[in-house]
């Protein structure tokens, strides 16, 4: 999907609705269940709205100032002796690692979740120069083996069942594939995995947060499978995009608060770990990667998506989302966080993701540091419209509407073929045969006899104490 | 009070006793109902493609026909929500800020500029399931967003109590998007009629007669999808209910 020149996410939702009765109900069920489980542990804390408001003005300072905290950050860790890299994108990114991993003959790693390293396409990069890419978080893990990239921020694998997993596993680590039990296979799987981990020339992580004013940094994780990554091997590569900063220890507390809360509805992950130099006799490197952020912080309309925590709350709630499954999108990010943030990649590719939304602004509502989403997608749409990137029977579609209620004289007689000639499809209202599904799932609706306004200029006639209006 | 009658163009053809019951009504409140017979459309259809230049002529002709009134209501969340939040594909002139500004969704209207506090006229001895649709909800406020921590209040749900021998039933998702999203009903079939159909299942479960909205639209979507599929459920708007009806 990910290979196409614009991904159509309509038809890969279609096919991920069609492609049984059990996918997509558990999907949908069980990202709901995280949606409840959130707004359960958000009632707890009275003062949720507050702390929203909090992390979204923290974000927004941080984001106006970015350049003053990156120079800050970049001098303390430096001087709590860690070494920091500058990637102005993914290119520079993956230069880096591999750099470093050449110099010190480093031939296996272990990471744990990051986004960022996604987005750059780093494993593919290094496993093409020869190096062993592990993946430490089950989900990531789940994915590795299934050569997918992972389908929701925070649980990778969650358009998968158990028995898909089985399958997998049966395939790739020799487990029962009649066995589904989730704790045979979490089983199987950390015997399998563990002896990476021992093994591993270097760790890699992301990093929730960075602060600015001591020069440390933040994972949080379930597994503590970023932990591992940081203590067994001796080298620690943090991949950390510029818009992770917070200035200050005590914003931290905000933050932490929120993450996992609007995430999976839980108080805290079971590890917030926190990194402050290399550990003693390791090595830790930093790369600060900018990979389009800081044009992204120029865009007036969407430089706040880059507040983004990337708890995946968005996805959770997302009525669209959670019935497409997260590679319909095609892309790094999906659901309602990934249609704004994919087009400040590739424009052209990703320009159909905006439309794969109802515009509930369920997402703008759960955000916890108030990206506007929903407003967002509608604003992409406008930039879609605007640089002629949508389908040409679509564009005409519309064109052929706004004509027609520019006038209002057209438009009557519109409405008159449409009650008349052709009286019970919806073309009326869609003016177009090529956006004609309408029929396929709905019976079309029946138009009236009288429209309204016929029946009005009947009823004034009748009582005329209004006054008269002529047409 | 002069209100300007806003009817959008797909209650004006499919769905008139929708209008009929919000004329009836807000003269049952002794306002006075003009609606002026040169509407169109809000621009809501070509504005949500993200078709800024093809929208510009509907809302100035939308200016245009409800600029001398002290208020304009109309019986549709999402086109309100439109004109209300969205319409800026033209200069923002006194004018079409004084419209935007004044313009108001039926249950709003009733509820915050009307007062209304009981409809002695009404009387419907059903099961009712709710449907405040996301534009009156997450655009307009008529209810807090269930994602939103803070005292619970629900306007549509408010007035409707006051309806003699009415049962409001809970449902599981109460303010989940039904999937018609204006042209992404057509645009993502598969995704939008299935999440029309979990809403009507999600009534059924609740053993619903009818699902009320102030958005006929979403109602449109489904009550198709419900009939598809064989169900038998109706769908009213609530001007109906509140007025009596026309039904």
């Amino acid at each position: 999907m990910g290979d196409e020149k614009r991904v159509d996410v309509a038809a890969h939702a279609a096919a991920f609705l069609a492609q049984d009765d059990v996918h997509e109900p558990m999907h949908d069920k069980n990202l709901w269940s995280a949606r409840m489980k959130r707004d359960a542990a958000a009632r707890a804390v009275p003062e949720w709205e507050t702390l929203r408001q909090l992390a979204s003005q923290i974000k927004e300072h941080t984001l106006t100032h970015l350049y003053n905290y990156l120079l800050e950050f970049e001098s303390n860790a430096t001087k709590r002796g860690a070494k920091i890299y500058w990637a102005r994108d993914a290119a520079e990114h993956n230069q880096h690692v591999w750099d470093i991993l050449r110099e010190k003959n480093i031939s296996s790693i272990i990471k744990s979740k990051s986004m960022l390293q996604e987005e750059c396409g780093m494993t593919a990069f290094l496993e093409n120069r020869g190096i062993t890419v592990t993946e430490s978080d089950l989900g990531e893990r789940i994915q590795q083996l299934d050569d997918q990239p992972p389908s929701h921020i925070v649980m990778p694998a969650i358009h998968k069942t158990p028995e898909d997993v089985a399958q997998l596993f049966a395939r790739t680590i020799g487990t029962d594939p009649r066995n589904t039990d989730p704790h045979y296979l979490t089983e199987a799987m950390r015997n399998d995995a563990r002896r990476r981990f021992l093994e591993a020339g270097a760790g890699m992580t992301g990093a929730n947060f960075a602060i600015a004013e001591t020069g440390s940094f933040v994972v949080c994780t379930n597994e503590g499978n970023a932990d591992i990554g940081a203590s067994v091997p001796p080298v620690h590569i943090a991949s950390i995009g510029i818009e992770k900063l917070l200035p200050k220890v005590k914003d931290l507390g905000i933050f932490i608060r929120l993450l996992s809360r609007s995430a999976l509805g839980t108080l805290a992950t079971q590890y917030t770990s926190h990194f402050s130099g290399p550990r003693k006799g390791g090595e830790l490197h930093i790369i600060l990667t900018d990979n389009g952020r800081s044009k992204r912080l120029g865009m007036p309309d969407f430089w706040t998506s880059l507040k983004c925590i990337r708890c995946g709350a968005c996805m959770n709630t997302c009525p669209v989302y959670r019935r497409s499954g997260g590679l319909a999108y095609g892309a790094t990010y999906s659901g309602p966080i990934g249609i704004i943030l994919d087009p400040t990649f590739d424009e052209s590719k990703y320009s159909e993701l905006p439309y794969h939304s109802s515009l509930c602004g369920s997402c703008t509502e759960v955000c916890p540091v108030k990206i506007n989403i929903s407003d967002q997608i509608m604003q992409w749409r406008k930039v879609m419209a605007a640089k002629k990137h949508l389908p040409v029977s679509r564009r005409l579609a519309f064109g052929a509407a706004g004509k027609i209620f520019e006038h209002p004289q057209l438009f009557r007689s519109a409405e008159t073929m449409a009650s008349g000639a052709i009286r019970f499809t919806p073309d009326f209202l869609l003016y177009n045969r090529v956006l004609n599904p309408w029929g396929r799932h709905r019976e079309l609706p029946h138009f009236a006899g009288q429209t309204f306004r016929e029946w009005y200029l009947q009823y004034r006639a009748k009582n005329n104490e209004h006054g008269e209006q002529r047409p | 009070m002069r209100v300007g009658l806003f009817i959008p163009c797909y209650i004006d053809a499919i769905y008139p006793e929708a209008g009929i019951a919000t004329l009836e009504l807000l003269e049952r409140f002794g306002v006075e109902v003009v609606y002026p017979l040169n509407q169109t459309c809000c621009g809501q259809p070509m504005a949500n493609e993200g078709d800024q230049q093809h929208s510009a002529a509907a809302e100035q002709l939308f200016v245009d026909n409800f600029r001398e009134f002290d208020y304009i209501v109309g019986p549709a969340g999402s086109c309100v929500k439109h004109v209300k939040l969205h319409l800026d594909a033209i200069p923002q002139s006194p004018d079409v800020l004084h419209v935007r500004e004044r313009t108001y969704e039926l249950v709003e209207f009733l509820h915050d500029i009307l007062k209304a506090e009981a409809f002695p006229w009404a009387y419907f001895r059903y099961k009712v399931g709710l449907h405040n649709s996301c534009s009156s909800i997450r655009g307009l406020g008529i209810a807090l967003p269930s994602e939103t921590m803070g005292t619970p209040f629900n306007k549509t749900a408010r007035l409707l109590q006051m309806v003699e021998g009415l049962e409001l039933v809970p449902i599981d998702r109460p303010d989940e998007c039904c999937g018609f999203g204006g042209t992404f009903c057509v645009t993502d079939e598969a995704v939008s009629a299935s999440m029309g159909i979990d809403k009507v299942h999600d009534y059924m479960r609740h053993d619903a007669e009818f699902v009320v909205s102030p958005d006929m639209s979403c109602l449109m979507h489904q009550q198709g999808i419900a009939r598809k599929a064989g169900i038998h459920l109706k769908f009213l708007h609530v001007a109906q209910v509140l007025n009596g009806g026309p039904f």
